[in-house]
Formats: structure tokens, C-alpha cells, sequence
């Protein structure tokens, strides 16, 4: 009997689907009704159990161009149901543990009420006292440093772009790399733990700090880069690189009950009024209010965009790049890039 | 942006008569907006002819106008009005045709009337087919090859079959076609040049065999858009989107493929320039390549954003109203949840499924092959956690007569070119099903699996060759029992107080508990002939009565156009097939004071027995009176020990038996299977020969002697089982033999006197209590010679209660219900029914010119689809509007073809000598024009089809438009006689056709009678009628 046991001790039964195993992570779901690859192979997902609300997932196969990274970083997926075998034969393939024929909805339900916890996935039998006490072994997201494991070891280059962008790495989808090279970037791509001052000798445009997995409040060392960074060249955050640039700011950083993952948030931008529809996948949010802040969640007030005056430094809590998600707000990467092209030719 | 505060009225304008192509949904879109214009205070003006409508209640809107939907009319209650702005986007094309009519006249601008929602650039860029090709085009995207063609001649020669062709301004796709080679090309662009009210046909690239979806995309004033719902239709292009199996959320498109839909909606609605509101985008999608081609757009709400509505929880319409008014998106909270805005898009977390009801029976003769062209007359939904627990729920939802012809009967045969991701579920569905051959075998596992698969006890008891009650039982024994999810816009990320629910298998629940004291109302599920909008009236009616009276109202229903499904309508929804299975589970749950089943038609009629076996209360009615109404036998003795005459009958078995049942009882007889139900298979019959042709060897028959030339009546009444209020007295303007929902009617009934409709009302007065009825009833009678005779009693709301509610001023469903609850009918304080005043005139709608090819003749069995509803000051003034509003102005003058059968050529000669006397010129066959000649009548002979000879037959003068009127009674029922080729002529043309005696006489009287008068609004005559 493979089940799904949180750190509460609630267990939701299902059926095995993917690599027989017991994958441990922080229980969270995604309301995305469409681009579960995208979403399992998103290196914010590392550590993570993620609960897909759609409620049938694999239905058209997968296909290696929609990967995020190299492999599935999400430790397990939890379904209500599999639309085609392929799906789960390729999370199998790739030692990723899934559920299906779970009841999702209270799964969900019980997350949104209790809030993302330590859980655990069995598939095969394995005692749940047992699997219990493993999980409260487990570290909390809270506190979590996970970039180290999902950056790029080396450096690498692409894109034969006018505008020269390096990006920081601390677990970057390839979506975003992908939308720099499509806006005409040269794109050099480094380790999170590079020193600011080697990425400013190589006197990029502007620098774009990705996403990534993990508790921002537990990224000193990324937060000092950045702080170097900044005032140094264009910034450009993306969901933890906007949480890093924001403690870089002197703003904080705390945690969510159960974050935001979906493909349908709505985002209010303050200078023009219009409604963004964002892909969001975030546990952590920027503590703030003022004039720094340019962005605000429809959903629930939280910050998901900040312009640091004097700096010229932006971020963004959502996804621009989208993939999986809405494409509203892409032109905010061609507007950066444009931008940067512009400085470059003054 | 907040609402605008220039506006102080607005006017809406509904969609008319329910017609193929256009049905409820628009009274669902109507009333939620009246709702909203209401509540932010601003004069709301309801324009719509058709009186089963919510959105024309009274209590609806500041002033409702039950008039014709065209210019004249419209305009006329503008004038008399003066709102600041006119909302055309909530009734259909019909409201937006309107719109766009009233604002080329100049008429708008004349009485400084604001169009708002989609002015007249946007709805001209998005149905002219050449704006909206150079439209898209100019956004990069790509529509079919195409060209506009406007003349038969004017057919380009480089064309590569097939082509589809698409008539401009036509609702449904009305007129279109496929053609596959040139000569059919010619026979289908005549048809749809004339079909089109601008004389214009695309014809264009076939995308047939690609994927077909849809997107419902709103935009604000400040260019904010939001995709509500994608929709993939299983059934590929080709197939008319309202004929098609579709489902939503879209299931087969990876992320990137769906992004690219979403953008190009979002660019296809902000390039038209829909400033604000919903619209439907349609796509088609070649599934190798990912080819794209945008096919239409819709710039208002449709079917589909009324199925958007309902699958999402997210109301389109009320949100389309409050954008026209001035709020944007991010400031319109979202019902359900109510702290997220409208422009959180919702995510669903569970499948919806919507198949198409047909009535192809109806119609012998009818090409029943799917196409451009709308042909279905209703649709079902389901909802469940897999494709396949949703599309079989909707599967069953269909209600399908046994042996009759559908698209999608069986799940062995599906169509072709269904998407192969599709067939794997279903087939899958079917192997879960085949696994299992008894019910001893039956695990826990097994039965969850079933279940979840979406199989019904019915479809296993099918299956292992037991009942439905043995299979129920096994199944619960297992303890496996439905849990009710609800349906929230959110997919749960977002706590929703929402009571929109569904059943689903195999988990927990999480509806909310219900409250002791709550009423069941049994829906009527998807539209069919015979049975629409006029029952959801009720129930939606009856929702809010039981409300008022201090119960929990539950509504169950599976038809997704209708305002009972709207999650407002009660304290909560149950959208769920209307089966005993799901009906006794959530009652099971729901443990109600009682269930009304006398609300939604025959639907929860079949289903009170096995309510009534599981220990619930019928409200009111019980069901016993039901089967004493309908089990002839008991009838008939009832009718005997009240001395209410019936006309003489008797059963047989086989053609033999009912030949000499007819030849005792006196011809002619009706004759009709002993089961029927709205008309099936009756005919009437006028000698043995045609008794023994119309009656199968194994069919069981009653035979009734048919009262020919008598006068029908059609009283509502209301009965508390003791005293009965004869609430309404309706006279038909067709003779008996037109089935009662085909037929006009009048109210007060015009050609009856007092005395009359006295002994009328206390036939009915002895009759109501007998039966037990308490609630509603409908009796049926026959004048003939001055002799009363009851045709038949039917104890629930009938058709007519809308009609008879609205024209008498008391809500008849409001006073049912209370009855019901136990107050005595003297508590209710009726006004008394008063003749004088005003008449109000009821006339059918009829999808004959959807289906070519069958007999545009009025009979036993009702075709209709809708009905119009006028008032005024006299029957003719009523009936002549009435007649408009249904599509078929009478002409006042011009040429009248008269052909009728023997038996009317006397009359009809009375007839010709008054339209001869209006200025008509008359022409007739050969055995018409000779009685009129010998009557002294100036008469034109004109030969017949099946006539040798020169010169131009009636046909060809019809098709030539040389006819203005054309009054032809049937001579028999020979599919390809000369009667049947006149009236189909006059079909194509679009000249009126009358078939029957007292409907052309009706017709002559409103020719010569009917006067202009000022359009009275239904709160004025009701003022009226209660001063």
C-alpha cells in the first residue's frame, strides 16, 4: 500500500506510479492545469512533494524540449490520476517516486488549512511509525540552504547576442536563459557561489539573479554577492533572486503557509494599473511596503515586484518566463533587455 | 475604475424565442446581469419576447417589455424609455444584430442611446468576415483560406475541395455547409446567400478532421484580459461547436501549445476592440504540425461562456456586466471564494463534459449527419475528477429515448477523427466496466474503480444482468457511497464558501453540511422538445418560493444553458445527472422536509417511485395522482364518477385489434403508443386503413375519437386538494389536433363566452381535487357544439405557467409552492381572474428551416422549440405582434397562395374573400382556385407540381418571392405530396405558411385588425390588472 504521510501524521493512500522508493520533501501543491514536466524538472522544487490539483496529469506524454533542467528535482509527484502511462514510466526511469488515484483535493485542503509541512512518499510497504519519525528527522524548508545543490558547478556561455547577461545561478530554469537568448542576449551563465567581483570583471550588461529552491533567509553568502552587485550593474530578479535582491535592499524574507504554485496568479503592477496573469512557484515572500515595491499579488497583497531606486536593480516574485504559465509577463525581460541595450549605446 | 457614474439606465435586450443555436443560456446571462445593473442601482429596461424567461419577470428589471425583437419594436421602447445606454451583449446575436441595426438606422444616436459593452466598429470587425480575416491578420494570425462570395456567379475557380461554407449574420452557423464538389457547391451557396441577412457566404479553406477549442477570454476598460476557460470539442471541425461532445478543461495541448491559444485570444479580443466583457474564441488546431487558424470570434456571451460559467464557477456574464458599467477586473470580487478579484483565473480541479441532445425523430425526412450547421436542441453536463466520470455522467444526463437516433448512442461506435488520447480513456472506461460479470465477485477495490470510472448501478446492473435496486445495495454493502466536492474557481488553493457541488467516488468531501427543513427540487435536465426553459422557469421559481417560505432550496439539475444552475438560484446546487442513483444518494445526504417534483416536466416524474420507495416526501402532488392522470383506464373511471365527459376511446393490441377499437369507437381517432410522451409517434387517422398502417404488430395503442374542428382550452389551475383557483383559461388558435405546445393561444380566451368558460373552470373545479392534486395542474379540453370534453389532465406546472403567470400578473409557481407547504389555497389571497383588458397572445417556434427535407406541418406532435409572448389591446393587435415576434411577419398586403385539402374549401373561401377585400391578390391550385371562383372570387389557377403543363407552378412562384402569404392545409401525410413542396418552398423563402383552418383565419383577422399601440411593459399591466 504506497500512501502519502505527512508530518501531522495524515496519510493519503494511492497507488504507485513512479520509481519504488520513500522520497522525503516539504508536501506542496500546484494549481497549474497545464505543464506538470515543466513544473517536476523546476529546480525550485527540490526537496518538494508536489501535489498536482489538475486532476489528470500526463495526458500528453513528455517531450525533452519542456525539461527545466537536467533532470526531476521534485522528490515526489502526488496525482489524483494519470492520464498517460508515458509520464509516469519516465518519472519511474528517473527515480522519481508518484502517487496516483490520491484524493488531491484534500490534500490540498488540508495544506492550505495546516500549511506546507515535512511528508513523506512511500511507495512499497514501509511502516508508517516508522516513516514518521524519518520525517520529523527531516530539516524544515525553513532555514533550508538548497542552492548549492541545483547550481551549475562550472560556468558556461551561450547566445551570440549584442547584450551581454550573465545570470546567477541558484537552480535556473532553462526557460530563462532561454527568454535572454530569444531578446538577443549573450548569456554567461554562473556557479551561485561566484564572487561578485569576478562576475563585474567580466563587465556584463546586467546580471540576472535566477530562481531557485530553498529558504532566501539562508542565502548570507548570495545576499553579500548581490549586495556587491548592486549599484554595480543592472540587476534583474526572478523569485529568489528577487527575494535575495530584496535582502540585499535591507528588506526580509519569511515564509508563506503554503506559497504560491500556479499558472494563474494575478499580479497588479502599481505604475500602470494593468492586471498581470503570472506563473508563480514560490514558498518565500519579500516583507515590505513603500515605494520600492512595484508590484503587488491580486491574491493576497504580497509583494511580487520591487525596484530598488538609485540601484538600478528590479525583481519580480513571479515567473516572466513563464513555462509552464501565461506569457503576460515576457515583455518584462524584453523591456529589461531593451533597457540594457539602450545604456549600453549611450 | 469605478462604475461610471454617467450611467444612470440601461437597457438590455434578451435573445427572443428559444431557437436552435440560442436557448437559455441567454436568460441565464439576462438575469444575472439584471441582477448586478440592479444592485448597483442602476433603471434597468428588459426588452425579450420570449415569456419563459426569468430575465422577464417582473421582478427582474424596472420595466420589462414582452415585445418582438426587431428594430421597430426595440426602438419604439427606446424612445419611450430614454436609457443612457443599450447592453446588446448578453442576448445573443439576436441582441447584437439588433444593436447593430439600431445603430446603422441612426436611431441610436438620434435618441442619445450609448452602446456599451462592444460598439458597433467591434461587433461589425468581429461577424463581418472580411474585417475579421484583414483583423487577425493584422495580429499575425492566420484564418482558413478563404472568400467572400456574393452572388451565385461569383464562385472562385482555383477553389480546392471540399470547401465549408459560412453565411454572414447567421446565427448557429444557420444556412452553412460542406460541400465537396462544385455542383453542391452552387445547390448549398443559393440556400445560404438567401439564409443571409446581408447576402454574403464565405466559402473557405475545409479544416475538417482538426482539433477544435475554444477559449472564453474578458477584457476591462483598462485592457486587462483574463482566459476564464479552455474548452476542447471531441467531436473535430467540421462538427458545429453546439453539436459537439466538448470538454474543459482543455485535456490534450502540452503547456506551450495551450500558452499559444491563450496568447492569440488575448490578441484576437484586444484586436477587435471588445472594450469590455467576455467573448468565445474558436481555433482550429491541425494536431501534427500545431498549425493554427483562427476560425471565429464571439464578441459577447455565448453557449459556450454560459458552459464556461458553470464548469469554472466563475460567472461570465455578471462579471461581462459590471466591465460594461465601468469596474475592472482586479476590482469585481470573485463570488465563490470572495476575496479573490475576477481576474484570478480559475483552475479547476476536476473534469466537465457537455454532450449535445438531439431530436432528429422528430423530424422523418431530416438529414441527421453533423455539420457547420446547429442541429441539437439541448446539452447536459457532468462533472467528475476524471475525463470519464465527467462524460459519462453527461452520457446519461442525455436522458436518450431508447432506440432513437443520436450521435454519440453507444460507446462502441464513436465518431471518426475523435482525438486518440480521448478513445484510450473511453475504452479504458469500458474494459473497467467488462471487468467485472457479477456483483458476488465485487470487491470494495471494484466497486471504487467503477465508480471512480464513472458507471453507473444502472450501467452495472446492464452489465451483470440484475437490477439497478441489487446492484445499489451490493455496492452500498461495501460501504461505497458518493462524496460531494464543490466546485470554487480555485481548485482549493483558496478557502470558498461556494454551495456548487458535485459527487465524486473514492474520497472524502467537502460540501457543506446541510441544514434540517431543506426542499429538493428535481431540475428537468437537458432541453428537448416538449420540455425547456418553461420548466426551469418553475424550478427556478420554485427555488425562490421555498426560499421565501424559510426552507433550504436544493436544486438538482444536468443542463448547463439554465438559470436553475446558476449557484444564486438556491442554497445549493447539485449539478448532477437526474437519475435515481444520484438523486436518492444526495438525498440520502440532504434528508430534506421534501422533494417538489411537479416543477421540472416528466423528468422527476420517473423518478418519484423510486423517491417515494426510499421513505422521502413528495411535496404537494403525490405521485399517485400522476399515474391516475396518465393510466387512461383510471382516468376515464375518475372522469366517469365526476361526470366530465371524455371523448370516447378504447386499448388495443396490433393494427386488427386497434382497426376495430377505431371502427366502434367512430372515425377519425388519434391513435398513440400507450407509453408516449410530447406527441411521439400519434397520428391521426381517418379510416381503418390508416389505424392499421400507423400501429406496429407489438404495439399497444390507445385510440381516441378525434374531435375534429372543436375548440381546445388550456386552464392552469392551482388546488390545495380540497379547493381549487382556476388561475387561467386558454384558448388555441390551432384546432385540437395541434399539439398544445405547437399551438397559439390567447389569453383571456377570445372566442369563448362566459358561460362557457364558467362550466369550463368548475369541470376543473371537480376534477383537480379528485385527482389529489395539491400544487399545480394542467387540463386539456375540447368545445365541441357546446359539449365540454377533458382530454387529459397532467398534475404538475405545465408549459403554459410562465405564459399564464405573466399574462395574468400571479406568479402561479409562487402560489404552488406555498400550497405545497401547506397553506390553504384561501391563505393565499388570488386575485380574481378577470377577463376584460388586455390579450395576451402565446405562439410557437419552430426549427423547420434546421431540418430540410421535413414537412413544415403543424400535428400531434409537438416540433416546436420556443415560444413568443405579446400583449395588446385586442386579439388581433396581439396576434399580429406575436406572429412578428416569432420570425413570421404577416404581410398587410401583396399576393395570398391559397391550396387546401377538400374538407376546408368551403371555409376557405370566406377567407379568400376577405384577404381579396384587404387588397390581396389570390392565386390557387386548380381545386382551391375553382371553389373560390364558384364562390365569385377573383382567383389566379396556378398548377401544381405533379401537374403537367406551362407556365410557372406554385412552387416557382414562392421561390421567385411572388408570394407574400401562403395558407396550405396538409392533404395527407405522402412525404413528397405538392402540400408538403409548397410549404417547404415557403420555408426556404421565408413566407409565412399557414397549416391549418383557424390559423390562417387568426391570420386574416390580425391582417385586417391589427392597430399600432404603444408597448406596454409588464409592470404596467400588472399594476392594471391588480387596480
Amino acid at each position: 500500500m504506497s500512501y502519502l504521510l505527512l508530518e501531522d501524521g495524515t496519510r493519503f493512500a494511492g497507488r504507485s506510479v513512479g520509481a519504488e522508493a520513500i522520497a522525503f520533501g516539504e508536501a506542496v501543491f500546484t494549481t497549474a492545469m497545464s505543464g506538470y514536466q515543466e513544473v517536476v524538472t523546476d529546480p525550485s522544487y527540490a526537496e518538494q512533494l508536489v501535489t498536482f490539483t489538475a486532476p489528470m496529469v500526463g495526458n500528453y506524454g513528455v517531450a525533452p524540449a519542456r525539461s527545466q533542467s537536467e533532470r526531476p528535482h521534485a522528490r515526489g509527484v502526488v496525482m489524483r490520476s494519470v492520464g498517460d502511462p508515458e509520464w509516469p514510466r519516465w518519472l519511474a526511469a528517473r527515480g522519481t517516486v508518484a502517487l496516483a488515484d490520491v484524493d488531491t483535493r484534500s490534500v490540498v485542503l488540508h495544506l492550505r488549512e495546516r500549511g506546507a509541512m515535512r511528508a513523506a512518499l512511500v511507495a512499497g510497504e514501509a511502516s508508517v511509525g516508522h516513516v514518521l519519525e524519518q520525517i520529523r528527522a527531516e530539516p524544515t524548508m525553513e532555514g533550508r540552504n538548497l542552492v548549492a545543490s541545483v547550481s551549475t558547478p562550472e560556468p558556461y556561455s551561450l547566445g551570440r547576442g549584442t547584450v551581454r547577461v550573465a545570470v546567477l545561478d541558484f537552480g535556473c530554469k532553462r526557460s530563462i536563459v532561454e527568454r535572454l537568448l530569444a531578446g538577443g542576449a549573450a548569456v554567461r551563465v554562473y556557479p551561485h557561489s561566484t564572487p561578485a567581483s569576478e562576475i563585474l570583471a567580466a563587465a556584463p550588461d546586467g546580471v540576472v539573479l535566477s530562481n531557485g529552491p530553498g529558504d532566501p533567509g539562508a542565502l548570507d553568502c548570495e545576499v553579500a554577492t548581490v549586495s556587491k552587485l548592486l549599484g554595480n550593474v543592472p540587476l534583474l530578479g526572478i523569485c529568489l533572486g528577487h527575494q535575495l535582491l530584496a535582502r540585499a535592499g535591507g528588506l526580509r524574507t519569511f515564509k508563506l503557509r503554503f506559497g504560491h504554485r500556479g499558472s494563474n496568479h494575478p499580479v497588479l503592477e502599481l505604475a500602470t494599473g494593468q492586471v498581470l496573469v503570472t506563473a508563480q512557484n514560490h514558498g518565500f515572500a519579500v516583507e515590505g511596503s513603500g515605494p520600492a515595491v512595484t508590484h503587488v499579488s491580486l491574491y493576497d497583497g504580497t509583494v511580487e515586484g520591487l525596484l530598488l531606486q538609485g540601484a538600478d536593480a528590479r525583481s519580480v516574485q513571479f515567473h516572466p518566463e513563464a513555462t509552464p504559465g501565461p506569457h503576460d509577463a515576457r515583455p518584462l525581460v524584453e523591456t529589461w533587455l531593451a533597457g540594457l541595450r539602450y545604456a549600453a549605446a549611450a | 475604475m469605478p462604475r461610471r457614474p454617467d450611467l444612470q439606465s440601461v437597457c438590455l435586450i434578451g435573445s427572443g424565442p428559444i431557437v436552435i443555436g440560442q436557448a437559455c443560456e441567454f436568460d441565464y446571462a439576462g438575469s444575472q446581469a439584471l441582477k448586478v445593473l440592479r444592485a448597483e442601482g442602476l433603471r434597468t429596461i428588459v426588452v425579450n419576447s420570449n415569456p419563459a424567461t426569468i430575465m422577464t419577470d417582473p421582478g427582474f428589471a424596472d420595466r420589462t417589455y414582452l415585445e418582438p425583437l426587431d428594430a421597430e419594436a426595440v426602438a419604439g421602447v427606446l424612445a419611450q424609455e430614454r436609457p443612457d445606454a443599450l447592453l446588446p451583449t448578453l442576448g445573443g446575436q439576436t441582441a447584437l444584430n439588433l444593436a447593430a441595426e439600431l445603430a446603422d438606422a441612426g436611431t441610436l444616436d438620434e435618441l442619445g442611446v450609448e452602446l456599451i459593452g462592444a460598439g458597433v466598429d467591434v461587433i461589425r470587425r468581429a461577424e463581418d468576415r472580411e474585417l475579421f480575416r484583414e483583423t487577425v491578420q493584422s495580429i499575425g494570425l492566420k484564418v482558413p483560406e478563404s472568400r467572400i462570395v456574393r452572388a451565385l456567379d461569383d464562385v472562385p475557380c482555383d477553389l480546392a475541395f471540399p470547401v465549408v461554407l459560412r453565411p454572414a449574420f447567421t446565427l448557429g452557423g444557420h444556412g452553412g455547409g460542406i460541400a465537396g464538389t462544385p455542383d453542391e457547391l452552387a445547390r448549398k451557396l443559393e440556400v445560404g446567400l438567401r439564409e443571409s441577412p446581408v447576402h454574403q457566404v464565405l466559402v473557405e479553406e475545409c479544416l475538417a478532421g482538426w482539433d477544435e477549442f475554444e477559449l472564453e477570454v474578458m477584457r476591462d476598460a483598462k485592457d486587462n484580459v483574463v482566459v476564464v476557460c479552455s474548452i476542447e470539442n471531441l467531436d473535430p471541425m467540421g462538427v458545429h461547436t453546439g453539436d459537439s461532445v466538448t470538454v474543459a478543461p482543455q485535456m490534450t495541448l502540452p503547456d506551450e501549445a495551450y500558452q499559444e491559444l491563450r496568447n492569440a485570444a488575448a490578441a484576437v479580443i484586444r484586436a477587435v476592440g471588445v472594450e469590455t466583457g467576455g467573448s468565445n474564441i474558436q481555433f482550429a488546431r491541425e494536431r501534427g504540425t500545431g498549425e493554427l487558424r483562427v476560425i471565429e470570434m464571439n464578441p459577447r456571451v455565448s453557449r459556450s461562456s454560459a458552459l464556461a460559467s458553470k464548469a469554472t464557477g466563475y460567472p461570465i456574464a455578471k462579471v461581462a456586466a459590471k466591465l460594461a458599467v465601468g469596474y475592472t477586473l482586479d476590482e469585481i470580487p470573485n463570488d465563490l471564494t470572495g476575496t479573490t478579484p475576477a481576474s484570478f483565473e480559475p483552475a479547476l480541479d476536476y473534469v466537465v463534459v457537455k454532450l449535445p441532445r438531439f431530436a432528429f425523430d422528430k423530424f422523418p425526412g431530416a438529414d441527421p449527419t453533423l455539420g457547420t450547421q446547429m442541429k441539437s436542441v439541448g446539452e447536459a453536463m457532468g462533472i467528475g475528477r476524471t475525463f470519464t466520470e465527467a462524460f459519462l455522467k453527461a452520457f446519461r444526463s442525455r436522458e436518450l429515448e431508447a432506440g432513437g437516433h443520436a450521435p454519440w448512442a453507444t460507446l462502441e461506435a464513436l465518431p471518426e477523427g475523435v482525438h486518440p488520447w480521448f478513445r484510450r480513456r473511453l475504452e479504458e472506461a469500458r474494459e473497467t466496466l467488462c471487468s467485472i460479470t457479477s456483483l458476488e465477485d465485487a470487491t470494495r477495490d471494484d466497486w471504487i474503480r467503477l465508480k471512480r470510472a464513472g458507471w453507473s448501478d444502472e450501467s452495472v446492473a446492464g452489465r451483470c444482468n440484475t437490477s439497478e435496486e441489487r446492484v445499489r445495495a451490493a455496492r452500498r454493502s461495501w460501504g461505497v457511497r458518493p462524496a460531494y466536492r464543490r466546485v470554487d474557481s480555485c481548485a482549493a488553493e483558496v478557502e470558498a464558501s461556494s454551495n456548487y457541488l458535485y459527487s465524486t467516488w473514492g474520497e472524502a468531501g467537502d460540501a457543506p453540511f446541510p441544514a434540517e427543513g431543506s426542499v429538493v427540487i428535481l431540475g428537468s435536465g437537458p432541453n428537448r422538445i416538449g420540455q425547456g426553459i418553461e420548466f426551469d422557469y418553475c424550478c427556478v421559481h420554485a427555488a425562490r418560493s421555498f426560499r421565501a417560505l424559510g426552507y433550504e432550496a436544493v436544486m438538482v439539475n444536468s443542463n448547463p444553458e439554465t438559470v436553475s444552475t446558476d449557484y444564486d438560484t438556491s442554497d445549493r446546487l447539485y449539478f448532477e445527472p437526474l437519475d435515481a442513483e444520484s438523486v436518492l444518494e444526495l438525498c440520502a445526504r440532504e434528508r430534506p422536509a421534501g422533494v417538489a417534483i411537479q416543477f421540472g416536466g416528466q423528468t422527476p416524474l420517473r423518478l418519484a417511485r423510486a423517491l417515494e420507495a426510499a421513505g422521502y416526501r413528495i411535496l404537494g402532488t403525490p405521485f399517485d395522482a400522476v399515474d391516475l392522470a396518465e393510466d387512461r383506464e383510471r382516468f376515464a373511471a375518475l372522469c366517469g364518477r365526476l361526470e366530465v365527459a371524455v371523448p370516447p376511446w378504447g386499448m388495443a393490441s396490433g393494427p386488427v385489434e386497434a382497426g376495430d377499437v377505431a371502427a366502434g369507437i367512430g372515425f377519425p381517432v388519434l391513435v398513440r403508443p400507450s407509453y408516449v410522451l410530447g406527441g411521439r409517434r400519434m397520428r391521426i387517422c381517418y379510416s381503418r386503413a390508416d389505424v392499421e398502417a400507423a400501429v406496429d404488430p407489438d404495439d399497444r395503442v390507445l385510440v381516441d375519437r378525434f374531435l375534429e374542428g372543436a375548440v381546445e382550452l388550456d386552464v392552469d389551475a392551482l388546488c390545495d386538494g380540497t379547493d381549487t383557483h382556476v388561475a387561467a383559461v386558454m384558448q388555441h388558435v390551432e384546432e385540437a389536433g395541434v399539439h398544445s405546445g405547437d399551438s397559439s393561444c390567447a389569453l383571456p380566451a377570445v372566442s369563448v363566452d362566459r358561460a362557457t368558460i364558467e362550466d369550463v373552470e368548475a369541470v376543473v373545479r371537480r376534477l383537480a381535487p379528485a385527482l389529489g392534486v395539491v400544487g399545480l395542474v394542467n387540463v386539456q379540453l375540447a368545445l365541441v357544439d357546446g359539449r365540454i370534453f377533458v382530454l387529459e389532465a397532467n398534475p404538475r406546472a405545465s408549459r403554459t405557467v410562465p405564459f399564464a403567470s405573466k399574462a395574468t400578473g400571479v406568479n402561479l409557481v409562487h402560489a404552488a409552492c406555498r400550497l405545497m407547504a401547506g397553506e390553504p389555497l384561501a391563505s393565499l389571497t388570488l386575485p380574481p381572474v378577470r377577463a376584460e383588458g388586455r390579450v395576451s397572445v402565446k405562439a410557437a417556434v419552430f426549427p423547420f428551416a434546421r431540418f430540410p427535407g421535413a414537412d413544415p406541418v403543424l400535428g400531434p406532435e409537438m416540433r416546436s422549440t420556443g415560444e413568443v409572448m405579446s400583449s395588446a389591446g385586442d386579439f388581433a393587435t396581439a396576434f399580429a405582434k406575436a406572429e412578428r415576434a416569432a420570425g413570421r411577419p404577416l404581410p398587410l398586403t401583396g399576393n395570398a397562395f391559397l391550396s387546401v385539402r377538400d374538407v376546408d374549401k368551403e371555409a376557405v373561401a370566406v377567407l379568400a374573400a376577405r384577404l381579396a377585400g384587404l387588397g390581396f391578390r389570390l392565386s390557387a391550385t386548380p381545386g382551391t382556385a375553382a371553389s373560390l371562383t364558384a364562390a365569385g372570387i377573383t382567383v389566379s389557377c396556378i398548377r401544381k407540381v405533379s401537374e403537367e403543363g406551362e407556365g410557372a407552378t406554385a412552387v416557382d412562384l414562392i421561390r421567385r418571392g411572388r408570394c407574400d402569404l401562403v395558407i396550405n392545409t396538409p392533404d395527407g401525410r405522402d412525404a413528397r405530396s405538392d402540400g408538403y413542396r409548397i410549404r417547404e418552398a415557403a420555408l426556404v423563402a421565408r413566407v409565412p405558411c399557414v397549416t391549418t383552418m383557424a390559423g390562417a383565419a387568426a391570420a386574416v383577422q390580425a391582417i385586417a385588425g391589427a392597430r399600432r399601440e404603444r408597448a406596454v411593459s409588464l409592470q404596467e399591466h400588472v399594476a392594471a390588472r391588480s387596480a
